[in-house]
Order: C-alpha cells, then sequence, then structure tokens
C-alpha cells in the first residue's frame, strides 16, 4: 500500500468559493441578494459605524490579550484576530434573552454580550474559574472541552420550546468540533425535537495543527442534510452576510421551524493559542491570501462606498478601542491573588464533613506558617 | 548513556517501537507536522510516514474507538490523549469497550493498545490540562495503569507497554517533560525490570513513602531534607498502579513501620486509599502509626494561581511524615 497522507490530500481545497453566501466582496462592494437583502435593511450607516467599531473594538482587545499573555499578566491567549465578523456578526443578530453557548476562543461574542474587558482575562489568568455570571448576560462559561457546549445550547433550546418562550440559543464551536461525538449528538437531538437552537461552526481552517480537511471531505455545511437541518455556508469575513444569514436562523428557530446548521468561513491569522507554533504546519502564503479578505477592511470600503467618512470612522473606533484595551490592562494587572481557602468555596451547593474536615486541616496546615499562606503561597503572592 | 529529557526519552523509545514492530502505529491529534503539542512525536511522522503516525480527526472516542478495530485486526495502536482532561470523551470505549474484549473473547482477541497521557498540574494550565484522572482506571478491571517518573523509566516503559498484549494507560507527568536523566538506549529491553514492579527510588528506614509520577522527584527532595534532620525515608515509585505491586511496599513497611502516600489526586477514592487498605489488612502488626494520605483535595483542579495550595508540595509531604513519625505536625492535637 503506499502510504497517503489524509492531512494533505483533502478534496476541500482552502478557498473553495463553491456555495459560498456572501453580501460583500472582499473589495467592499455590496452584492444584491434578493432573499437576505431584506435582513439587514436596517443597517444604515450610523449602525455600521457602531459594528465597524465593535471589530476594531474586539481586534484591539485580542492583540492586548496577545500582549498581556507575552508581558506574563496571563498564562494563555487563543487569538481570534480574522474571525472578528464572523463573531460580531453573528452575535450582534441575537436578542438579549437568547442564550450563547461558546468555546474559549469566543472573546467577541462576549464583548458583544456586554462582559467587561476584565471578564475576558481573568480565567486565563489563572485567578478564577470564570469571568462572569451567566445569567447577567445570558452566556454560558467559555467551554475547553471541543464541541460539549452543542449539547448544552440544544438542551437549552429543548427547555425554551417547552417553555413556550420564542428565545433561541446558539452554539459556537470550531471546524474541528465537528468531528466530535458531542456536536453530532447535538445535531441529532436539535432535528429530533426541531429545538430552536443555531449551530454556528466557525470554520478557521486549522485545529490547532490539523486542516479542516482532515475533519471533514466537504464543506461542513453539506452535512447538515443528512441531519435533517438546512445547513448555510456564509462568508465569515464579511459581516453583513453573518448578520444576514444568523438572523434569518434565529428567526426561523423562534417560529418553531427548528434548528439552522452555519459554516462561517473564515481563518485563524494567529497561532491556536499562544503556546502554539503554526510555522511547523501552516505555511506563510496561505495566511497572506486571507489578509486580502480581512473582515475589518472590507467593512470599512463598504462604508467608504456609502459614502462615510472612513478616517472619521477609524479614528472614532479607535478610540473605543484604546478605552477598552486600556480598561483590560489596567483590570487585568489588578486582580488579585486569590485567597488559598478559596479552592474550598462552591465545590457543593450542600455542605458535607467530608470536605469540611479537608478544608479545617488545610487551614491548620497553612497556620503553621508565618502568613498563613504557606512557603508557595508566599512566592506566588509575590 | 545519554543524557536526555523525559519527552525525548519517550520520542526515543516510540521511534525504537515503531522501528522494532511494524505493527505499531500510532494516533491522536496534532501528532504529525506538529509533533504533538508536548513534541513527543516530534520527527516520527516524517520518518515513518503519515500511516504509521497518524494526525487523527478531532474526537478521542473516534481514536480509541478505532483503535479497537485496529487492535481486531493485529495492529498495536499507540493512542495520545492530548491533554488528560480530554481523555473523557473517550472513556466509554476505554472501560466499556478496550478494557473487557480480552474477557469477552475468552482470550482470543487481544488489545493491545497504549494510551499515552500527559497528566497532572504544576504547570499553570488553563482547567481540564492538570487532571489526574488514573484511579477511574485503575478501578476498571482488564486495564493495566503505569506511570514513569523519570527518563530511563519513560524510555523503557513506553517500549514495555506497547509491546505488553493487554491495554495499558500510559500516564506521563507532563510537569517533568523537561526533567533531564540518564538514559541507556542500548539496553536490551528483556534485561530491563517489568513496568508492573515498583522501584525504590531512594533507600531508608524510617518512614515508607510512595508515590508516583511528578511528585516522585518531590519526594526524594522531601527525603533529601528530611535526611538534614535526621529521618531516614525511603522513597518508592509505585510505577504500576493496576495492577498494584504492594509485595515491594509491603517489604519496606515491614522494615519501617510507617508508610506515607502522596498524589495529586483527590484523597477519596484514590490510589493512595487502595494501597493504605491493602496494607492495612497485609501489614497491620508491623505498622507502629496509622498510614497518611497527602494528596490533592477533593476538589475541581483549581485556577493556576491556586494550584500550588491543591499539589503537594516537599513541605506538605513532609508534614505527612511528621504525622507518621509522631513528631509535631499540622494535625498534632486533633482527633483522627
Ligand atoms: C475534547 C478535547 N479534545 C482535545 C482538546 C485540545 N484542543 C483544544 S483546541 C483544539 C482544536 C480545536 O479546533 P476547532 O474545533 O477547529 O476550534 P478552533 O480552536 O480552531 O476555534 C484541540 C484539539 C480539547 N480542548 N478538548
Amino acid at each position: 500500500m503506499t502510504p497517503t497522507d489524509p492531512v494533505r490530500t483533502g478534496l476541500l481545497t482552502r478557498d473553495d468559493e463553491h456555495d459560498l453566501t456572501r453580501m460583500l466582496e472582499p473589495d467592499g462592494t455590496r452584492r444584491a441578494d434578493a432573499e437576505l437583502d431584506p435582513w439587514i435593511a436596517d443597517l444604515d450607516v450610523s449602525r455600521l459605524t457602531e459594528l465597524y467599531t465593535d471589530l476594531a473594538v474586539v481586534r484591539a482587545l485580542d492583540a492586548q490579550g496577545v500582549a498581556l499573555q507575552r508581558q506574563g499578566e496571563v498564562g494563555l491567549w487563543p487569538p481570534l484576530t480574522g474571525q472578528e465578523a464572523a463573531q460580531v456578526g453573528s452575535a450582534r443578530a441575537l436578542r438579549a434573552d437568547d442564550y450563547v453557548f461558546a468555546s474559549y476562543r469566543e472573546m467577541g461574542v462576549a464583548w458583544a454580550r456586554g462582559v467587561a474587558p476584565v471578564g475576558l482575562v481573568i480565567e486565563w489568568r489563572g485567578a478564577a474559574a470564570s469571568g462572569w455570571v451567566p445569567a447577567e448576560h445570558n452566556l454560558a462559561v467559555p467551554q475547553i472541552i471541543i464541541g460539549a457546549q452543542s449539547l448544552h445550547a440544544t438542551g437549552w433550546a429543548m427547555g425554551a420550546a417547552w417553555d413556550g418562550a420564542d428565545s433561541a440559543a446558539i452554539a459556537y464551536f470550531g471546524d474541528g468540533a465537528t468531528s466530535e461525538g458531542d456536536v453530532n449528538e447535538a445535531l441529532v437531538f436539535a432535528a429530533s425535537f426541531q429545538a430552536p437552537v443555531v449551530f454556528f461552526c466557525q470554520n478557521n481552517h486549522w485545529a490547532i495543527s490539523e486542516p479542516v480537511t482532515l475533519q471533514s471531505r466537504q464543506p461542513l455545511a453539506r452535512r447538515a442534510d443528512g441531519f435533517g437541518m438546512p445547513g448555510i455556508r456564509v462568508d465569515g469575513n464579511d459581516l453583513l452576510a453573518v448578520m444576514a444569514v444568523t438572523r434569518r436562523a434565529l428567526d426561523r428557530a423562534r417560529r418553531g421551524d427548528g434548528p439552522t446548521f452555519i459554516e462561517a468561513v473564515t481563518y485563524r491569522m494567529g497561532p491556536h493559542t499562544t503556546a502554539d507554533d503554526p510555522t511547523r504546519y501552516r505555511a506563510a502564503d496561505e495566511i497572506e491570501s486571507w489578509r486580502e479578505r480581512d473582515p475589518l477592511a472590507r467593512l470599512l470600503a463598504h462604508l467608504g462606498a456609502l459614502g462615510a467618512d472612513i478616517e472619521a470612522v477609524e479614528r472614532d473606533a479607535k478610540v473605543v478601542a484604546d478605552a477598552a484595551t486600556t480598561e483590560m490592562r489596567e483590570a487585568c494587572r489588578a486582580i488579585p491573588q486569590p485567597e488559598p481557602m478559596s479552592v474550598f468555596d462552591h465545590i457543593y451547593a450542600e455542605p458535607n464533613s467530608h470536605l469540611e474536615r479537608q478544608r479545617d486541616r488545610y487551614a491548620r496546615y497553612l497556620a503553621m506558617f508565618d502568613d498563613g499562606a504557606g512557603a508557595q503561597g508566599e512566592e506566588a503572592a509575590r | 548513556m545519554t543524557t536526555m529529557t523525559l519527552g525525548k526519552a519517550l520520542n526515543s523509545g516510540l521511534r525504537r517501537a515503531l522501528a522494532a514492530d511494524d505493527r505499531v502505529v500510532l494516533m491522536g491529534e496534532d501528532i504529525g507536522d506538529l509533533g504533538g503539542v508536548f513534541r513527543i512525536t516530534d520527527g516520527l511522522k516524517a520518518e515513518f510516514g503519515a500511516n504509521r503516525v497518524v494526525d487523527t480527526p478531532l474526537s478521542e472516542a473516534g481514536i480509541i474507538g478505532t483503535a479497537v478495530g485496529l487492535a481486531y485486526r493485529g495492529f498495536r495502536p499507540v493512542v495520545e490523549i492530548q491533554f488528560d482532561g480530554f481523555i473523557y470523551p473517550g472513556f466509554d470505549q476505554i472501560v466499556a469497550q478496550v478494557a473487557k474484549l480480552h474477557f469477552r473473547t475468552r482470550g482470543t482477541v487481544k488489545m493491545p493498545i497504549t494510551i499515552r497521557v500527559p497528566f497532572g498540574g504544576g504547570i499553570g494550565a488553563a482547567e481540564h490540562h492538570s487532571e489526574s484522572p488514573e484511579a477511574y482506571f485503575a478501578h476498571t478491571a482488564g486495564l493495566r495503569v503505569v506511570v514513569c517518573s523519570n527518563p530511563q523509566d519513560a524510555f523503557v516503559m513506553i517500549q514495555q507497554a506497547i509491546a505488553s498484549d493487554d491495554p495499558v494507560l500510559f500516564f506521563e507527568p507532563k510537569r517533568r517533560y523537561h526533567m533531564k536523566g540518564e538514559v541507556d538506549e542500548q539496553a536490551s529491553l528483556a534485561d530491563q525490570k517489568p513496568m508492573g514492579l515498583a522501584t525504590v527510588a531512594m533507600p531508608g528506614d524510617d518512614v515508607t513513602l510512595v508515590t508516583y509520577g511528578a511528585l516522585v522527584q518531590t519526594a526524594r527532595d522531601a527525603a533529601t531534607a528530611a535526611a538534614e534532620e535526621g529521618v531516614s525515608i525511603e522513597v518508592i515509585d509505585l510505577r504500576s498502579l493496576a495492577p498494584m505491586d504492594v509485595r515491594t511496599i509491603e517489604q519496606s513497611v515491614r522494615r519501617t513501620g510507617r508508610l506515607v502516600v502522596t498524589h495529586e489526586a483527590g484523597e477519596q477514592g484514590g490510589v493512595g486509599a487502595e494501597l493504605v487498605a491493602r496494607v492495612a489488612e497485609s501489614c497491620f502488626e508491623y505498622l507502629e502509626a496509622a498510614p497518611v494520605r497527602v494528596t490533592g483535595h477533593d476538589i475541581p483542579y483549581p485556577p493556576a494561581k491556586l494550584e500550588q495550595h491543591h499539589v503537594p508540595d516537599l513541605d506538605r509531604i513532609l508534614d505527612g511524615v511528621d504525622r507518621a513519625l509522631g513528631r509535631p505536625n499540622s494535625l498534632s492535637g486533633v482527633e483522627a
């Protein structure tokens, strides 16, 4: 048998344009779309300027996250640059009462849900197990176990339908996640129960070092058909198209017509995380080809075509972005060293004697040291 | 003898196993061009090809389930689970399938699958990246659960695990991947101590201190510190958690009369609980003090800034030793 390398011999080419829904060309030219145009008819220059500002803020926060990691303020950061339009476009299509279940990379979604910048860093800093209260933003805590959140979104949506509510759930996951059992099981449940859930897959072409061709031999959106739900492949770097298809899918969900699978075709410009070295598996020219499709430049060009003063738009957006990044940096550095004994907090909702005894014993142990924090506690606090 | 890191020793052991038997295949996420997130499989795809070192789709159940089929077919799959916390999607395939098939087929089907798992904390990682899931597997009949703690053992034990006809959960102390040591790459596998046996990592007379994985080094450091105070600790590296080589520990406890077990995993239902129970059953009359466990708390692995309050360190181990010796300790005056 001749050795084959499935990773490098996928049927799907990286920039396969087949079936790709797009409303803005990479140069910002608007493409008419009779079916989707009504879904974004309300987006005037002022609203588009706000959305551009979101993109700029999210990109700046991402750069700040990377910088904070490099400076040792946070332990890790999973960059999202390149995926701003996919995240903001879909998240801004949601209503406040919709519920979001996202992965570790959706800081842009969290921003759009109103999470304060400090909430985006505290978990990566290793100072808390999560950065926000889900109910305050209708946003679940970020998921690291690949794909698990797709089931949670489906269950939430089933419950919403049983409650007679017209809210929808949205699950964010990557292209790699589509290989996990959980995601496939979620698609089965969602279809069987016609749950009001939108599966929003950001196909950023890489699952750490593995290209999407290793997860799927055909465009991911086409899988939806087999599960019994519509699948749509949208240009994930086109904010207008992302917003239009997400709004349409949410509307479908709210009407009781069931789930939709959206594949947002985008690209992870940076490494998988700050601990990753993409030069080991990815060619530089591939990154360059995606730079030409930059989601920010595209929306800005469109604003220019609509007659907006794009220099002013950019300048104003930068002011907002600078404020957000400054807030994130300062808040991050001000996060205190958590209290040692807090490791015993919130393990159970109802107390139990075993853990209480373990806690008491550890408190006694710490008390043997002068500052009560233990020798290593001192070290970490320094 | 060559000096190398534990990670490099594993790489070298895997290379040996791939070269020795062409039915050995490596499978996992990112193990090919990237060489694994810890670079344990670095260079192996280039050397042996994409059919021997296989980047799989992102699915742990898929990886382990297909390894079962490959084993039916006579392959010897060596699976990499990227991090401890990601083994659970594959848990069902491991405990319900891999573990039972030899039994169910009356010994006619072998499951020589090695499942490599970087485990444990102490590297300041995000959640799900610092777990100690070994007891779940030690509880399952049909699985062997082994843990290496130093470069030489890493090099030898990975080859022994792959050569074993039993399924082996092979835990690697990720915190020690960069630990250096001497490795004899030329030694024949046949002359090596079986991976199922515990080893005395440091001889001593006053207390038997048993551990495995990353804490073996911490325990040695504790023994060195205790020696300065005139306390002689025998450090035993358990190596095999299931089946457990209790005999080596019994021999030691019968001499020292005192047992301390330490691991990062939580106390309840942990490997230490099993060990203490066995020693209590077989060495009761030799014990001069109640056995002591120094473990992680029974809590989810805490955020990085708090992990030093969870993972036993040298001071906590020495406090446990003091308890076993009846010297002043953190629980002095507290009812047991
Ligand atoms: C169950 C599980 N297996 C493995 C991992 C390790 N891991 C973290 S991210 C990742 C790749 C995810 O790729 P994808 O789903 O495409 O999302 P992306 O990070 O590209 O947004 C892997 C393998 C994990 N977090 N969870």
